[in-house]
């Protein structure tokens, strides 16, 4: 008597929990649902994730991504009609415009890691950078030791400088760490030889060295002083939400459609300037295309 | 809003491994105040001889200093440090340029130079005004009484013309103790960069940038009674200034 009871309680309990998921939606998707529009945050010049082109458009890898994950969003809403903000954000707005609720998602190039989790959440890792450092071809320099006793730059507020000052104290470099505002400025300070080395994540030097007047000047160093992923960031405690956006994630990868994307932005010319990165994939990066994962630990890569 | 408020953020290790990031603000609380000390005394020190010599019967002169004052005042504060920081050692001989650019602190010296010259430019305004808006038979009448025109600026003009001038230069020291945040742009690791590092690595935006307000405010509120302290001990009786008798 017990196990017929069970039954159609438990019948009725899945039916209520799938009707609950179809009118009860919460967060972000309730928001998205109700005002019919869905609000990108973008960064202005972080080529070739998510940069303004020459007609100031808001274009980039991460770009391409997020409107995919905006169709899935879309069909899962059942929305006839979705419309899409942009709201440029930097660094430092970031994460107040995503806290309050004017971005929905954040696509960029901001590295995923454990102590920034504890603010927001991130999807399936799009991009596994290295940190390495960049410097002049005429003064030789091939691994961290090299710089020995030099001075070298890297940007204010980035978990680059971190480690390089981190390695500093551990092999007794005696660096002296200069920290410029953004990219572009520590890469003038390289340039203008104020700095031997800038120390930042490895496609980002790629876009600077590319796009600078003398490419040819430049060397990346070969050894990586670490591994960041890149994920982009949506509001944490939003469960339902990050397991959408996850899914379009997913399905990108699974469906091999990343690979056209990322040969887009990584090994043909891109604008502005139509400059082509020739980045070919890493291996790290192979490896989440196959197994999608969102850890912000560099060990999982 | 979905924000996670952490206030224990501050006693938290802050990625150099040494410091919590409440040592690392105060640390930058300390270049703040280094930068605004040295560079006020830089601009005190040019703002009061440009300022002089701007009221001086000399027309050269006069125009000299009035050329000094429009070039440090009309460009903004942001590209005079980048003119000093980026532009200078490229168009000084090489071995120059050379050695400004391997200074251990440049950030530091050219910030106390960008905005000390700056700000000189906005005392010396204040100086002139502070001695145009004394009776002109002060120095008809310094000067009848056979003082040289140095004397009589040392002797009756500026003694006064520092009283009057003291509250606008308070404002001014309040000004450069805030525009030294503007350092950031060029590498100093001040008070507001730190606040923004802190941001950039904790991701607690807002516990950053109230300790870095409440650290601005306090240094503010400090600055301003000490000036009001000033006033008082140099005011003279009966003459224009806070009066010791008002003080209660």
């Amino acid at each position: 008597m017990f196990a017929k009871f069970m039954l159609p309680a438990a019948a009725a309990a899945s039916l209520f929990s799938a009707q609950a998921f179809a009118q009860d939606l919460t967060g972000t998707l309730k928001k998205i649902k109700d005002t019919g529009t869905i609000t990108l945050g973008h960064r202005e010049s972080s080529v070739p994730f998510s940069y303004y082109d020459d007609k100031q458009q808001v274009i980039g890898y991460a770009m391409d991504l997020c409107s995919r994950i905006i169709d899935s969003v879309k069909r899962d809403l059942k929305l006839a009609k979705l419309e899409v903000k942009l709201n440029p954000v930097t660094s430092a707005t970031r994460i107040p415009l995503m806290a309050n609720g004017t971005v929905d998602l954040e696509c960029g190039s901001t590295t995923n890691n454990l102590d920034r989790q504890k603010q927001v959440a991130f999807t399936i890792t799009h991009f596994v950078t290295a940190n390495r450092f960049v410097s002049k071809l005429s003064s030789k320099f091939k691994t961290v030791d090299d710089l020995k006793g030099k001075t070298i730059v890297s940007t204010s507020g980035t978990t680059n400088i971190k480690q390089i000052t981190e390695i500093n104290s551990q092999k007794n470099l005696g660096l002296n760490i200069l920290t410029a505002k953004d990219h572009a400025e520590a890469f003038l300070m390289v340039e203008t030889d104020r700095a031997a080395a800038f120390v930042m994540d490895d496609i980002l030097l790629f876009s600077l060295v590319a796009t600078s007047k003398s490419p040819k000047d430049y060397v990346i160093s070969a050894d990586a002083l670490s591994v960041e992923p890149y994920g982009i960031m949506l509001r944490r405690d939003d469960p339902a939400f990050k397991k959408v956006v996850d899914a379009a994630m997913v399905a990108i990868y699974k469906s091999g459609a990343i690979n056209a994307i990322y040969d887009k932005w990584f090994l043909k010319a891109i604008p502005p300037k139509g400059v082509n990165l020739n980045l070919p994939m890493s291996a790290a990066f192979k490896k989440v295309v196959v197994n999608p994962t969102d850890s912000g630990d560099p060990a999982a890569y | 809003m979905n924000y996670h408020w952490n206030w224990g953020i501050f006693w938290d290790i802050s990625p150099d491994g040494a410091h919590s990031y409440l040592q690392t603000l105060l640390l930058g609380t300390t270049w703040t105040l280094a930068t605004a000390f040295f560079a006020w005394c830089l601009a005190l020190l040019f703002g009061s001889i440009i300022g002089v010599i701007r009221t001086t019967p000399n027309a050269w002169l006069v125009r000299l200093g009035n050329a000094y004052v429009e070039l440090f005042r009309n460009i903004p504060l942001l590209v005079q440090m980048f003119l000093w920081y980026f532009v200078l050692p490229e168009v000084v001989p090489q071995a120059i340029g050379t050695w400004l650019k391997q200074q251990p602190n440049a950030s530091f010296y050219t910030a106390v130079v960008a905005l000390g010259f700056y700000t000189s430019a906005r005392v010396a305004e204040q100086v002139r005004a502070g001695i145009l808006s004394l009776a002109q038979g002060q120095r008809l009448a310094a000067l009848a009484l056979g003082l040289t025109l140095p004397q009589a600026y040392g002797f009756v003009l500026l003694p006064m013309a520092y009283r009057i001038m003291l509250p606008p230069l308070t404002s001014e020291l309040l000004n450069i103790i805030k525009n030294s945040s503007v350092a950031l742009t060029i590498g100093l690791m001040e008070l507001t960069a730190r606040a923004r590092s802190m941001q950039e690595f904790s991701f607690q935006v807002f516990e950053a940038f109230t300790a870095a307000t409440v650290i601005y405010i306090v240094i503010n509120i400090a600055v301003t009674f000490a000036m009001r302290a000033l006033e008082r001990r140099t005011a003279v009786s009966g003459f224009i200034g806070a009066s010791p008798a008002a003080a209660h």
